[in-house]
């Protein structure tokens, strides 16, 4: 088996918040995450597979490019994770709920099985990881 | 799901063992063994695990895992002398024993605050040389 990494980078704009919640008790929640701020965030997509015996390649890192520009740039980069993405507005955008979000949209457009896992990094000093079990 | 927050905090340390001779350490540690020390900018990347929490949306409050780190690693080891630490009096401050320090000190104190568990500790010594304590897989 082989595993390959693309990163690309999106910069987007969020803010923490509830909407049960006032917003003294988003505040007292979530500190200064409840305010409007922003992230240059980078992602790190990796496949696993046996490459095709023929073209040599796990996927065509075209295609690759493309999904995630379809996926994730489309919808994240210079956009307002709150406002003009419907994945928020129940729970905040922390980078363990997004990471979630971007895992549910790789696995649901990628080809079954391929996923290996994904870094998420807020900036350089927070990221998360989610690594897709061995089927 | 795994979260990593990444910390700094330089230090000095001599790469020497009590018992050996200056010569033996010399061989062993090389520049390293340098009696009047060295330094390095580390850097510390914490990993921890755990549920979800649904209504912070978080595994673990960053800030709260910063003040532990502050309060048990980077006051007790930032601009300090290494082997001066009770934790190196009889081990040699290397890099792999930092790592399993730095993770013996923070596992308790990260399960105190919460649901979290730290998962492992990567110590980066330079840009050269990391290393690893603990599984995340």
């Amino acid at each position: 088996m082989v595993r390959l990494t693309r990163a690309i980078e999106f910069s987007s704009s969020l803010c923490y918040a509830r909407p049960e919640l006032s917003a003294e008790e988003n505040a007292r929640l979530f500190g200064r995450q409840a305010s409007q701020h922003g992230h240059n965030y980078r992602l790190e997509v990796t496949l696993r597979g046996e490459p095709d015996p023929v073209t040599g390649m796990v996927i065509d890192l075209k295609h690759l490019q493309e999904l995630l520009e379809r996926e994730i740039m489309a919808r994240f980069d210079h956009r307002d994770l709150n406002r003009d993405t419907d994945f928020f507005e129940k729970d905040p955008p922390t980078p363990e709920n997004l990471g979630r979000v971007i895992e549910r949209l790789l696995l649901a457009a990628l080809p079954a099985g391929c996923l290996d896992r994904i870094r998420l990094q807020q900036d350089e000093d927070l990221w998360v990881d989610l690594i897709e079990p061995l089927a | 799901m795994w979260v990593t927050r990444r910390y700094r905090f330089p230090a000095a340390h001599v790469l020497a063992h009590p018992s050996f001779t200056p010569d033996e350490n010399r061989r062993i540690y090389g520049k390293c063994a340098n009696p009047a020390g060295h330094g390095h900018n580390y850097g510390i990347e914490v990993t921890v695990t755990g549920p979800l929490d649904p209504r912070s949306g978080r595994i673990i409050d960053p800030e709260q895992l910063d003040a532990i780190f502050e309060r048990f690693v980077a006051a007790r080891f930032g601009h300090r002398m290494l082997n001066a630490d009770p934790a190196f009096a009889q081990r040699v401050p290397t890099a792999e024993n930092l790592a399993q320090v730095i993770h013996a000190e923070l596992a308790p104190a990260i399960e105190r605050a919460g649901t979290a568990r730290l998962a492992r500790v990567r110590v980066v010594e330079t840009r050269r040389n990391s290393f690893v304590y603990g599984e995340m897989e």
